[in-house]
């Protein structure tokens, strides 16, 4: 018995609710050696997590490990007793959630949760754990560690609280930890912050580490190996140079080309002069109590002016609290500015959608991030894109019908689709009937708030070919919104940076490496390459840090 | 992919079921059926006085005994059915309708339109039920359409607060903001989009104040205030008869047992809707 952790064919069942049994996991071995950090990656429903899950002997509720053994320093975890398993959490393996927003008590203090479980464990006195949690807090680069504990979590940010889980997750010393996708919901500029935390505190401690994620640029700066899941089957492993520069897995080459979208051709009539199709000129929005200058308290969007031209396509970018979404609704009339003016086409717009007329709310469409949220549960495809035919178009029911059929072929979808309700259909598929229904009202100009950002990267990257054909094909102009840069840098004719609700710089996609403003500095050049030795080697100002990184 | 099936569940039109629940919709379904053909059914008129003895015992031909006047308990129950039921049916359709149809509106439009209503019905939910009951059925007199009005007004608030809190968690979605900057009308929004999202827990709710209903209604017939004799719902026959209690009489065990059973399975019928089963492989 060299390895820490040693997983042996392991199974796993669900059970659905028509008592149907579904095996999840089909037969997964994987080790990991002492202080090695080996990565899980795959697309969403690949059993990464379940995998993660079960060396702390748990399977979530509805399924159930049936076979193989998954040995964690000598303990069979699967044959344990529930009771005995409880005492290796915290002290042998722990784990870090991916969101610690969720996973904090909001009503107690930080220090008291991070010293919870030498309390249960009753490894050491409440004073010796303190102690040893403000060691942590200064080895994970919290900023005032002998202060952050006495704060409750909604008193710090995102990034630092995700830090602090990671100090839950470390104060019991154990021998393996568990990140589940702890950096996925974080900005980049935050994310290298935490990701060098994990790192320097995991290895100094020489734990083993297992890191669940889907996004193979974070997986290479932090892990040794790395397994590649599909389908609840080991499709490839090897070691993190091996996986990132010889692939023999079609999967794994398949993530490696979807991270390196392909840039957008420049346009062959650059040349000829294009026709301003919206423009927007010091717009300025923002929640609160409305003050006597007539401007909201609080300005999520302060006086930005933009250009979008016929065809072509403007991408914004900034971290999340950067009014870029505030922005698209905007523009989009559900959010009315307070102050600027919005000139679409030629002609001004009415600040708040229910004054426009129907045909300029029809030119102008909106999608959304959460294709979950956007699409109505109850109803079924073909009614979620009907409407807008019978609402704006004004089609009977035979056109109607032929229409979205060939709506639902362009966003290559198979015509079957149409009598599924939201629920049934996958992430990917639900953003392309999401952006089926934009296309449904012809319209010229189409918002996309970070659509690919709740999607797989494979996903993501077949998402953002088709809003290029389509745009091909239908002449369109999109504004695209995302924190991703690769993705605004595949797509986008400009790049518009927002840093704290105002426009920051603009620049063109090959002009990225040569940004002027400090700001876009610190945003472009935090974003993770395939590079493993990217993180070691990065070195950043630290006055941009201090002043544009929220830590 | 491994498929078994596990150990057998009920499945039916892709449905799963329980037996519970089904007991209690055949139990539903018994009692409505009486409320519409009792007339055809009842073996004596409800009026006819058929026996020598009052709160005689079950016997042949008097299957449910005799009341306190000796007519036929069993014609009497099946009648009361058509009055408890169908008085309640309509109490509830009208308070749940609009209920459900103001919070609703209340909650796609906001601002002083939902703040106006909102407290509006807060005061009327403030009004003790039997209170109200007992002053309008006082003022105006008890009159089979005003009984429905009455208990329609009691409970359209909790109709209302109900519907109007499911409306106000789905109007947050982006769907409705997308169907808002479609330029959609408030009729749209709430019949196509927020409706069908919220139908299942307002049917359910739909149940549960059905079951208020009639328990109200057969306390205001216990006190005298519901139907008037000869006529005599379930809560009335039970008042009627009440000095049976010491006799063990069923004309008095009976009408509560009718009520029991029409409350509890309406109950149970709602704890154990058929779910749909998502799993389309299966």
């Amino acid at each position: 018995m060299t390895n820490l952790v040693e997983v042996r064919n392991l199974r796993i069942e669900a059970t659905t609710d028509a008592g149907r049994i579904v095996e999840i996991i089909k037969g997964v071995s994987l080790d990991i050696a002492d202080g090695e950090i080996v990565a899980l990656i795959g697309e969403s429903g690949s059993g990464k997590t379940t995998v993660a899950l079960s060396l702390m002997g748990h399977a979530r509720p509805g399924c159930r490990i049936t076979g193989g053994e998954i040995n964690v320093n000598g303990k069979n975890m699967a044959a344990l007793s529930e009771k005995e398993r409880a005492k290796l959490r915290g002290t042998d393996i722990a784990y870090v959630p991916q969101s610690a927003a969720a996973s904090f008590n909001p009503s107690s203090t930080i220090m008291e949760q991070v010293i919870e479980v030498t309390r249960i464990h009753r490894l050491m006195p409440p004073e010796q754990a303190r102690k040893r949690a403000v060691k942590l807090f200064k080895a994970l680069s919290l900023p005032d560690p002998d202060g952050i504990g006495a704060r409750y979590p909604h008193q710090v940010s995102g990034g630092q609280l995700q830090r602090l889980s990671a100090a839950m997750a470390l104060i019991g010393d154990p021998k393996l930890v568990i990140f589940d996708e702890p950096t996925t919901a974080l900005d980049v500029t935050t994310q290298i912050d935490v990701l060098k935390a994990f790192k320097s505190v995991m290895r100094a401690g020489g734990i083993a580490g297992v890191y669940v994620s889907h996004d193979l640029a974070v997986v290479a700066q932090i892990a040794d190996h790395i397994v590649v899941l599909k389908g609840g089957e080991v499709q490839e492993t090897g070691t993190t140079a091996q996986i990132l520069s010889a692939a023999q897995h079609p999967y794994t080459r398949e993530l490696l080309a979807a991270f390196e979208p392909k840039r957008r051709q420049a346009h062959a009539d650059a040349d000829v002069v294009t026709k301003q199709l919206l423009r927007i000129d010091n717009l300025t929005a923002g929640y609160g109590a409305v003050r006597d200058d007539g401007l909201p308290l609080i300005r999520a969007v302060n006086s930005v002016s933009l250009a979008v031209e016929k065809g072509r396509n403007l991408g914004i970018i900034g971290e999340s609290g950067c009014g870029k979404s505030t922005l698209a609704r905007v523009i989009a009339g559900i959010h009315p500015a307070a102050a600027g003016e919005i000139v679409f086409d030629g002609r001004e717009l009415q600040r708040a959608a229910g004054k426009r007329s129907q045909d300029q709310l029809r030119e102008m469409q909106i999608v959304f991030q959460y294709a979950d949220t956007a699409l109505n549960p109850a109803k079924p495809v073909e009614d979620i894109i009907a409407r807008p035919l019978v609402f704006y178009h004004g089609l009977d029911r035979r056109t109607r019908s032929k229409r979205v059929d060939q709506l639902l072929d362009m966003v290559r979808l198979p015509k079957a689709l149409r009598y599924r309700h939201p629920s049934e259909l996958s992430g990917g598929q639900k953003q392309r009937v999401n952006f089926a229904r934009a296309l449904a009202a012809d319209p010229k100009l189409i918002i996309c708030d970070e659509i690919t950002s709740a999607l797989d990267t494979v996903v993501a990257a077949a998402v953002i070919e088709l809003l290029k054909e389509l745009q091909r094909e239908l002449g369109l102009s999109y504004i695209f919104i995302s924190h991703d840069l690769s993705v605004v840098e595949a797509i986008c004719d400009e790049i518009m940076v927002m840093y704290n609700g105002e426009r920051v710089e603009q620049i063109t996609p090959d002009k990225v490496k040569a940004a002027t403003h400090p700001y876009s500095k610190l945003l472009f050049s935090s974003v993770p390459k395939l590079d493993p030795t990217w993180l070691d080697g990065l070195v950043r100002d630290p006055d941009l840090v201090s002043q544009y990184g929220h830590r | 992919m491994v498929a078994r099936v596990a150990a057998s569940r009920r499945s039916f039109l892709g449905h799963n079921y329980n037996l519970v629940g089904v007991i209690a919709a055949l139990v539903i379904l018994a009692w409505t059926l009486i409320a519409i053909f009792a007339p055809y059914i009842i073996p004596h008129s409800i009026g006819d006085i058929v026996d020598d003895d009052y709160f005689g015992p079950m016997r042949q031909g008097l299957w449910l005994g005799s009341d306190y006047l000796g007519r036929d308990m069993l014609s009497r129950v099946l009648m009361g059915a058509r009055y408890t039921v169908g008085i309640s049916l309509a109490a509830v359709v009208i308070a749940c309708f609009s209920g459900v149809v103001l919070g609703m509106i209340a909650a796609v439009t906001g601002g002083w339109l939902d703040t106006c209503l909102s407290r509006f019905l807060d005061a009327m939910n403030s009004i003790p039920s039997k209170l109200f009951g007992l002053v309008v059925v006082a003022a105006v007199g008890s009159s089979i359409p005003v009984l429905i009005l009455t208990l329609a007004v009691i409970y359209t608030p909790g109709a209302y607060r109900f519907a109007r809190a499911l409306a106000v968690n789905i109007n947050t979605m982006d769907f409705m903001t997308v169907a808002r900057v479609r330029g959609e009308s408030t009729i749209y929004l709430i019949g196509s989009e927020i409706l069908p999202n919220i139908i299942r827990p307002v049917l359910a709710d739909f149940g549960l104040r059905f079951v208020f209903i009639v328990l109200l209604l057969s306390g205001l017939s216990f006190l005298g205030l519901g139907l008037q004799p000869p006529l005599a719902d379930w809560g009335a026959l039970v008042r009627e008869n009440i000095g049976g209690l010491p006799f063990a009489a069923p004309a008095v065990i009976v009408p509560s047992l009718a009520i029991a059973s029409l409350t509890i399975s309406v109950n149970l019928l709602i704890d154990n809707l058929p779910k749909k089963i998502r799993d389309r492989n299966a």
